[in-house]
C-alpha cells in the first residue's frame, strides 16, 4: 500500500536496497542506507565456561552463540522492514510489524542486561558486598535478604510458559524496589529500571537440569553479578546508551 | 497402569486376575481410578517408540516429568477451588483459575498430543486419506501447503505454545490456530492434531534447531487418530 505523497520516498528507497534481505550483510547495508546502525550480538563478559557448574558451557554458547543471536538478526531484519513500510506510508505492515520488533528487540535487550548481571561463582562481582546500598533497599523493602531470594524465586517459579523474572527500581519519586515478571520476551519498559534479570525460559536451564528448574532457580543466586546489580540500582549503569 | 496397558499386554492382565493381586489391584484404585481425580494416561506405545525423530529421553522426561506435573497441578488448583467453594470464598476460587487453565490445559493438551502421534514403523507418518484428505484439500489447497502453514504457525510461536489443526464446529470447515502456553483448543473449535512447541518437547534432541523437529514431526503424526477425532465432530 503506497500513499502517493511517499511514493517517491519508497521508489527512491528501493532502488537502492539489496535484493536479498535474508542475508545478514545486505540487510546491515540496507540499514545503512537508512541512516540505522545494524544491531550486534554483544561479547559475553566472561567465557561461556565461567558459570559452570552452575550454568553448563554448552547451555551458555548455545543461549549466546545461537538463540541471543538469531533475536539481533531479526530484529535487524524486522527494523529493515519497518523502515520500509514507513517511507511506503503502509501503516498495516507498519502494526504488523510491531510484534516482531517487540519479540525480538525485547529478546536483545533483556539478553544484553542478563548476561551483563552473572558473574563466575565465588568472583568478586557474584559477593552480595558488592551491593550494599541495594542490599539496604532490599532488607528494606522485603524484611531480609532471605526473604526477598525466597520472594524472587517464587515469582520465577510461577512464570507460565516463557518468560523473565525482574528486579526492578520504580520509576518516579518512590524509586522503590519492586519484583516483575515478563511474559516470552517482553522487556522492562517505561522508565522502571531492571536491576538484574533471571532467564526462565526452558534453552536457559533445560540442556543441564532437564524438567528440574527449582535447581536452577537455587542455583542462579551463585552466579548474579552484585556489583552490576548495585550500579544499575545507582543509576551509574551505562547500558541504557550502549544498547 | 492402565486400561491401555491392560489392553495390550493379555498376559500381565492374566497375571493379575490369576494372583488376585490385591496389592496391585489397590495401587490401581490409587493411581488410576479415583473418581474426580485426573490420572497421568499411559502412553499408548514406548518411549523410544518415536525414535530418530523424538527421542525417548525426551518421551520419558515429556510424559513421566512434565505431563505428570501438569496432572498434580490440575488436581491441586480443583482441591483448591473444591474447598473454596464449600466455604463460600469465590475470591480465593477466582484467583486458582489461572492455575486451573494452565495445569487443566497442560493436561488435556498433552493428552491429545500422544494419541495423535505414533511410532513411523506404525500408524505414524504418511498422509490422511479418506474424509480427512478431501476436507484438507478443500480447505488448504493441498496437505503440502497445509503442512508448511502449520509449520510456518509452530515456528511463529513467540515463547511456549501449541499449534492445533482444528474444526470449526459451526462452519464444518478446517484450519489453523496457536495457543500460547498450556491454553487449550475452545469456543467453537475442536482439535484434531496437536504439536507441542514448547522447548521442553524437543531442545535435548534439536537444541535451537527447532526448524528440524518441526519437519521430524510429521514422520510420527498418527493420522488414523486425527481422522477418527474428524469424523466425530
Amino acid at each position: 500500500m503506497v500513499n502517493i505523497g511517499s511514493l517517491w520516498q519508497y521508489l527512491a528507497l528501493h532502488s537502492t536496497l539489496s535484493g536479498d534481505s535474508t542475508n545478514t550483510n545486505n540487510t546491515a547495508n540496507n540499514l545503512a542506507k537508512m541512516g540505522l546502525a545494524a544491531y550486534t550480538l554483544p561479547a559475553l563478559p566472561y567465557a561461556y565456561d565461567a558459570l559452570e557448574p552452575h550454568i553448563s558451557a554448552q547451555i551458555m554458547e548455545l543461549h549466546h552463540a545461537r538463540h541471543h543471536q538469531a533475536y539481533v538478526t531479526n530484529l535487524n531484519k524486522a527494523l529493515e522492514s519497518h523502515v520500509a513500510a514507513v517511507a511506503a506510508g503502509d501503516v498495516a505492515a507498519q502494526i504488523a510489524l510491531q510484534q516482531v520488533v517487540k519479540f525480538n528487540g525485547g529478546g536483545h535487550i533483556n539478553h544484553s542486561l542478563f548476561w551483563k548481571n552473572l558473574a563466575p561463582a565465588g568472583s568478586e562481582d557474584a559477593s552480595v558486598a558488592q551491593a550494599k546500598g541495594l542490599v539496604a533497599e532490599i532488607e528494606k523493602t522485603w524484611g531480609s535478604f532471605d526473604g526477598f531470594k525466597t520472594a524472587f524465586s517464587a515469582a520465577l517459579m510461577g512464570i507460565q510458559g516463557s518468560g523473565w523474572g525482574w528486579l526492578v527500581k520504580e520509576a518516579g519519586n518512590g524509586a522503590g524496589l519492586r519484583i516483575v515478571t515478563t511474559k516470552d520476551q517482553d522487556p522492562v519498559v517505561g522508565g522502571d529500571v531492571p536491576v538484574f534479570g533471571v532467564d526462565m525460559w526452558e534453552h536457559a536451564y533445560y540442556l543441564q537440569y532437564l524438567n528440574g528448574k527449582a535447581a536452577y532457580v537455587e542455583n542462579i543466586w551463585n552466579v548474579i553479578n552484585w556489583r552490576t546489580a548495585e550500579e544499575r540500582f545507582a543509576g551509574r549503569s551505562e547500558e541504557k546508551t550502549e544498547l | 497402569m492402565s486400561s491401555t496397558l491392560l489392553r495390550t499386554v493379555p498376559a500381565l492382565r492374566g497375571a493379575l486376575r490369576a494372583s488376585g493381586a490385591p496389592k496391585a489391584a489397590g495401587a490401581m484404585a490409587s493411581t488410576s481410578f479415583v473418581r474426580g481425580k485426573a490420572t497421568l494416561p499411559d502412553l499408548p506405545y514406548d518411549y523410544g517408540a518415536l525414535e530418530p525423530h523424538i527421542s525417548g529421553k525426551i518421551m520419558e522426561l515429556h510424559h513421566a516429568k512434565h505431563h505428570q506435573t501438569y496432572v498434580n497441578g490440575l488436581n491441586s488448583a480443583l482441591q483448591t477451588i473444591g474447598e473454596a467453594e464449600s466455604k463460600g470464598d469465590f475470591t480465593k476460587a477466582a484467583t486458582v483459575a489461572p492455575l486451573l487453565n494452565f495445569h487443566g490445559g497442560g493436561h488435556i493438551n498433552h493428552s491429545l498430543f500422544w494419541e495423535n502421534l505414533a511410532p513411523a514403523s506404525g500408524e505414524g507418518g504418511g498422509e490422511p486419506d479418506g474424509a480427512l484428505k478431501k476436507a484438507i484439500d478443500s480447505d488448504f489447497g493441498s496437505f503440502d501447503t497445509f503442512r508448511a502453514q502449520m509449520n510456518t504457525a509452530l515456528a511463529g510461536i513467540q515463547g511456549s505454545g501449541w499449534a492445533w489443526l482444528v474444526k470449526d464446529k459451526a462452519a464444518g470447515t478446517l484450519g489453523l490456530v496457536t495457543r500460547a502456553n498450556q491454553d487449550p483448543v475452545s469456543g467453537p473449535y475442536v482439535p484434531l492434531l496437536g504439536i507441542d512447541a514448547w522447548e521442553h518437547a524437543y531442545y535435548l534432541q534439536y537444541e535451537n534447531r527447532k526448524a528440524e523437529y518441526f519437519d521430524a514431526i510429521w514422520n510420527v503424526v498418527n493420522w488414523k487418530t486425527v481422522a477418527g477425532r474428524f469424523e466425530k465432530t
